[in-house]
């Protein structure tokens, strides 16, 4: 049923990559789909794959397990790599009735595939390894700074912890609604798509009204918890960066430089092994 | 009509690390017109096998019979099975939704296809049997009642679809004192007619001890007892060891003996409690005076 | 010492602008003694519900005042003190928890209050002892029974190290083993010596606090130890309120022709009588 989906993935451990500070798992994830972008061949891939699978293996969290995540998304893969294979000019390789392949399109379309792939997986190793409430923790702390221009980063981490908290709430109570309903002989399963649409009137209302219930509730007792938004708010957890971050920052670096390097001597790297094969 | 259930068993998310078998070959037969009170504590499988009597659950495996039709048989519609089946859950009044209570009292009689004529004599009929005044509530909002009387319209709604099976999972919880005693009331006077078997689920062992021709008593997704209240409440210790309670007033009664009160018998009513606590005053009295002479 | 004191508290609110003003607290006077157990019965809209939440600011009085610990709950400024002081726990288990991890919600309260991360995990972690729920402090709330629940929420409230903790209705929705767990929790605090003001309409409950308050449309209409107010069960009923069993059968065995001291409430009283 509805509570069997299973939202914000987590992958509990308690290896380096889970320990991380959130703040620069966030920031070393950004610089990784940068340099996903700054990369312009396969070998730079080569070492996005290899950073991605050094970490992954740390993380212990199963490849089949990142893979899956990869299901969802198949089919936006797909329409890229057809778009790219197709639609590129060049020198053809194969017609295929009114379309071309290219031998640029076929670059491409493995390129631009690849590329995809490398981003959902190095952003799902974030999500993986870190838990959600960190997560928030992270992104607040580093709005933080963008407070002066109006960001609201407090209220923003808060309205995420509280989605967090409520979201298997939500899903229990939509549930028993359904089966309420259908106790009352309601049908969600058969009729046309406006009839079903109509049906689902009795299952919105009372959520609406159990949510707003449960808003009302909740910033009740939040007063009289003494809440009165970031202003002076401490943390239990105080985000502390140590030894584990500056070994990962080592890394980030390492990788951020090897990219930098293949991509100044590419040329001469590529003309290296050109010769070595040749030899 | 009655209802038989044969070896079901249930599994909570199977295949997951949460996996938790909740139902575990049960069996049990519910005859027309009974009254069942159905205990266990939360977590013991109650509300998992009643959402089997009318299929929002699917077992595992085994058999569920309502009246002559098999619930999961090949060509079955536990649709129209469901409809002979009226269904109270906990805390019901999130399932309100239309803007007046007539309508919302409708919606039952409306899935079933009835006409409107009949649906109007229905809303009526199940409005007044829960003690809604008609002229007073039909176009009232439902959102604007009070706790009581959202429960009775909820109720009502259920009712308007003139179940043969009843199934009521706590349906006091969290009434006010005075509420909860219309609820039982109007309970008192469905069971008086005789004409639907219900089930009642409730942690109150009093109400369940004063309305129940049978007691079944789940642990672990499993019968445990099951027998007249009389006999299932005899069993003290079991209910004690499995976190379940005594009747109120079969609990302080054991509590006197307990202490070293001298009292007889496992009274489930006040009235019986008067009797015997009654007995014993005039008989200790009077051996307290017996003592009084002797000195 | 009083720690709450009500100078003829009068709360009014209106439905909508046009209505006329609904009277729900109608002008009372109460004193609470720091450290007792006070419980407070009364019907649905009895203004029980209203009355707690007058005390810690979470309604402010339209007439008359409220001090807790001498601060007044309508100065502004007095506000935080007045809630550091009085917390507060609700009915639904669910809708108090703000936090998807255990241990960071007891930490909300503290967090507001501003207080140093080291000194907020000691009171996070003595808050969780003293509700028995330490070993769940990296759970899940939804994973949690409604008592288990419950008792994070007073874990919540107990790490702000209020003086006085104002329990609305909090066993309503659970079932007879929850109900039980969060009334041990809740005699363990008041043993602690934390003043206790419990607002129920369970009768069994009531029996435990040193002092019980029943309320009917607005006012006071008994108050005392609880001995002395269920001697009144004639009133109590007809204000369509339950007596606790054991009065109810005093009174029957009363009625029987028993001379039966007024006084008992209690099991163990009656245990004592029946064997004397």
């Amino acid at each position: 049923m509805i509570r069997d989906i299973t939202i914000g993935q987590y992958y509990p451990g308690d290896t380096p990559v889970h320990r991380v500070d959130p703040r620069l798992k966030i920031v070393i994830t950004l610089v990784f789909i940068v340099m996903l972008f700054v990369t312009r061949d396969f070998l730079g891939y080569a070492v996005a794959v290899a950073a991605l699978g050094g970490v992954t293996a740390a993380s212990r969290v199963p490849p089949a397990f990142i893979l899956r995540g990869l299901k969802a998304i198949f089919l936006i893969l797909l329409f890229t790599f057809l778009l790219n294979m197709f639609m590129t000019t060049g020198t053809p390789l194969v017609k295929l009735g009114f379309l071309t392949v290219t031998r640029e399109g076929l670059y491409g379309a493995v390129f631009m595939g690849l590329r995809l792939v490398l981003l959902i997986v190095g952003s799902s190793l974030l999500t993986l390894t870190t838990k959600p409430i960190k997560l928030t923790d992270g992104i607040e702390s580093l709005l933080k700074p963008l407070r002066a221009f109006g960001v609201p980063a407090h209220e923003l981490a808060m309205m995420m912890t509280i989605a967090l908290r409520f979201i298997p709430t939500l899903l229990e109570e939509t549930d028993k609604i359904m089966k309420a309903q259908m106790a009352r002989g309601a049908d969600f399963e058969t009729g046309s798509i406006l009839r079903r649409a109509k049906n689902l009137v009795p299952i919105l209302v009372p959520l609406f009204i159990s949510a707003f219930r449960i808003a009302q509730d909740l910033a009740m007792a939040m007063e009289a918890r003494c809440y009165r938004g970031g202003e002076g708010r401490t943390k239990l957890h105080a985000l502390k960066m140590g030894r584990v971050d500056a070994v990962a920052m080592a890394f980030t670096a390492l990788f951020v430089a090897l990219l930098i390097l293949e991509r100044v001597y590419a040329g001469a790297i590529r003309a290296a092994l050109i010769s070595l094969f040749l030899v | 009509m009655s209802i038989t259930v044969k070896d079901l068993v249930y599994i909570y998310g199977e295949g997951t690390p949460y996996e938790t078998l909740a139902l575990d070959r049960v069996s049990l037969e519910i005859a027309d017109g009974e009254f069942v009170g159905l205990i266990g504590h939360t977590g013991s499988g109650k509300s998992t096998l009643v959402q089997h009597l009318n299929g929002l659950l699917k077992p595992k495996s085994g058999r569920v019979f309502v009246g002559d039709a098999e619930l999961w048989a090949k060509g079955a519609k536990p649709v129209e099975i469901r409809k002979k089946i009226g269904f109270l859950f906990q805390y019901p009044e999130y399932q309100l939704f239309e803007e007046s209570v007539y309508k919302d009292i409708a919606f039952g009689p409306a899935n079933l296809g009835l006409s409107k004529e009949e649906t109007d004599e229905r809303v009526r009929e199940s409005m007044a049997v829960v003690g809604l005044d008609f002229d007073a509530f039909a176009q009232r909002s439902p959102f604007d009642l009070s706790g009581g009387q959202k429960r009775k319209a909820v109720i009502a709604g259920v009712i308007a679809m003139r179940p043969e099976v009843l199934i009521l999972d706590e349906p006091t919880a969290g009434l006010d004192p005075r509420s909860q005693r219309d609820v039982l009331e109007m309970l008192e006077r469905i069971k008086a007619d005789r004409r639907v078997i219900v089930i009642l689920i409730s942690h109150n062992m009093d109400d369940i001890a004063r309305m129940a021709d049978r007691v079944i008593v789940l642990e672990k997704g499993r019968v445990a007892l099951s027998g007249s209240p009389a006999e299932v409440f005899a069993h003290e210790e079991f209910l004690h060891s499995i976190g379940l309670g005594l009747p109120p007033v079969t609990e302080l009664m054991r509590s006197l003996r307990l202490g070293g009160v001298d009292v007889e018998g496992s009274p489930l009513d006040v009235d019986e409690a008067e009797e015997l606590l009654d007995r014993y005053l005039r008989e200790s009295g009077a051996r307290r005076g017996d003592r009084g002479k002797l000195i | 010492m009083t720690i709450i004191r009500t100078e003829n508290l009068v709360f009014e609110y209106r439905k909508d602008d046009e209505s006329p003003p609904v009277r729900a607290i109608g002008g009372v006077n109460i004193e609470i003694e720091e450290g007792s157990f006070t419980a407070i019965i009364g019907r649905n809209g009895s203004g029980k519900s209203t009355f707690a939440k007058n005390i810690n600011a979470l309604l402010l009085p339209t007439g008359g005042a409220v001090y807790v610990d001498g601060f007044r709950t309508s100065d502004e400024g007095a506000l935080w003190e007045v809630r550091r002081r009085a917390g507060m726990v609700f009915q639904n288990p669910d809708n108090q928890i703000v936090s998807a991890i255990i241990e960071d919600d007891v930490a909300f309260g503290p967090e507001n209050l501003g207080i140093a991360p080291d000194e907020i995990r000691r009171r996070v972690t003595d808050a969780l002892r003293a509700v028995d729920m330490y070993e769940a402090r990296a759970k899940s709330p939804h994973m949690l029974s409604g008592g288990q629940k419950q008792r994070v929420a007073i874990a919540g409230v107990v790490a702000m190290r209020p003086r006085c903790i104002v329990f609305d209705e909090p066993t309503a929705m659970l079932d007879p083993r929850g109900r039980r767990e969060v009334m041990d929790i809740l005699l363990r605090l008041h043993r602690d010596g934390i003043t206790v003001v419990l607002i129920t309409h369970f009768m069994e409950e009531a029996v435990k606090a040193d002092r019980v308050v029943i309320m009917d449309a607005g006012e006071i209409v008994l108050d005392g130890p609880p001995a002395e107010v269920f001697a009144h069960s004639d009133e109590i009923r007809a204000l369509r309120l339950d007596v606790p069993l054991t009065v109810d059968l005093c009174d029957r065995l009363r009625r029987r022709g028993h001379d039966i001291p007024r006084d008992i409430v209690g099991v163990e009283e009656m245990v004592a009588y029946l064997c004397r």
